[in-house]
């Protein structure tokens, strides 16, 4: 499965994206979680499943072409309905990314969905042990 | 710090770098039937629309889309380790992860 890892080259890309429009903060937290939790949790389950080549289940043919087709389709619609023009105003500020920016503004405004989200990984991580524990009986 | 600055990159191309992604994530769904592969594809999408978000953000100067890149970010965390933990559980009760097998609620 080099997919996975070629995913964490193209994750480590778009940190470098978030480095050059000024957000660094977000970089860092994007390495952090993804190249860090979510892509070796991604391998942790690759080794225990014990996939190989030979069971990697595939579709035909046809419906390769088919998914290829209606996925390039949506990319021309979406592209299109893009192209007429998106005025964008404001500018920004080199301060912007910054941890104590995005930091001012997460504890002040956002503070309550900030909370919330504690919530929902205790719920996640409760939820994801439950699932994945061996059953007792 | 300025020798990143994005102030030459016209924004039109991070719209069609993120679309390109999205697309691409889209294929890989309909196109695979390993449930991680699908997994992945998934992320890939949630990572261009965070693009997109950040892309908006630095361009027009709010702070608010970086703050929803960061809660995209947790929900994706949260829903990877779920969703992986369903996997393992599914993988023990019928040896596979290829989601065609997947048919007991379908009768």
């Amino acid at each position: 499965m080099y997919s996975v890892l070629y995913l964490i080259v193209c994750f480590f890309t778009i940190a470098g994206h978030y480095v050059m429009l000024n957000a660094h903060f977000l970089a860092i937290v994007h390495i952090i979680v993804y190249a860090g939790a979510i892509m070796v949790l991604f391998l942790y389950v690759i080794m225990m499943l014990n996939l190989n080549r030979e069971t990697e289940p595939h579709k035909p043919a046809l419906l390769k072409l088919a998914s290829v087709i209606s996925g390039g389709a949506l990319f021309l619609i979406l592209l299109a309905s893009t192209k007429s023009g998106i005025s964008i105003s404001g500018a920004a500020d080199a301060e912007m990314g910054t941890v104590q920016s995005v930091g001012k503004v997460l504890f002040t405004d956002y503070v309550f969905p900030f909370e919330i989200t504690s919530v929902l990984f205790i719920a996640a991580m409760v939820g994801a042990v439950v699932l994945a524990k061996k059953e007792m009986n | 710090m300025d020798l990143f600055a994005s102030s030459n990159v016209p924004f039109d191309w991070y719209i069609y770098l993120s679309l390109a992604l999205f697309a691409i994530g889209v294929c890989g769904v309909l196109m695979r039937r390993n449930a991680i592969v699908m997994f992945m594809s998934i992320e890939l999408m949630l990572n261009s629309v965070n693009l997109l978000l950040v892309a908006y953000s630095a361009y027009t100067g709010k702070i608010s889309g970086m703050v929803y890149v960061f809660f995209v970010m947790v929900v994706a965390a949260a829903e990877v380790a779920v969703g992986l933990a369903l996997l393992v559980s599914i993988y023990r009760n019928i040896q596979s992860v290829d989601i065609d097998k997947l048919k007991s609620l379908k009768w």
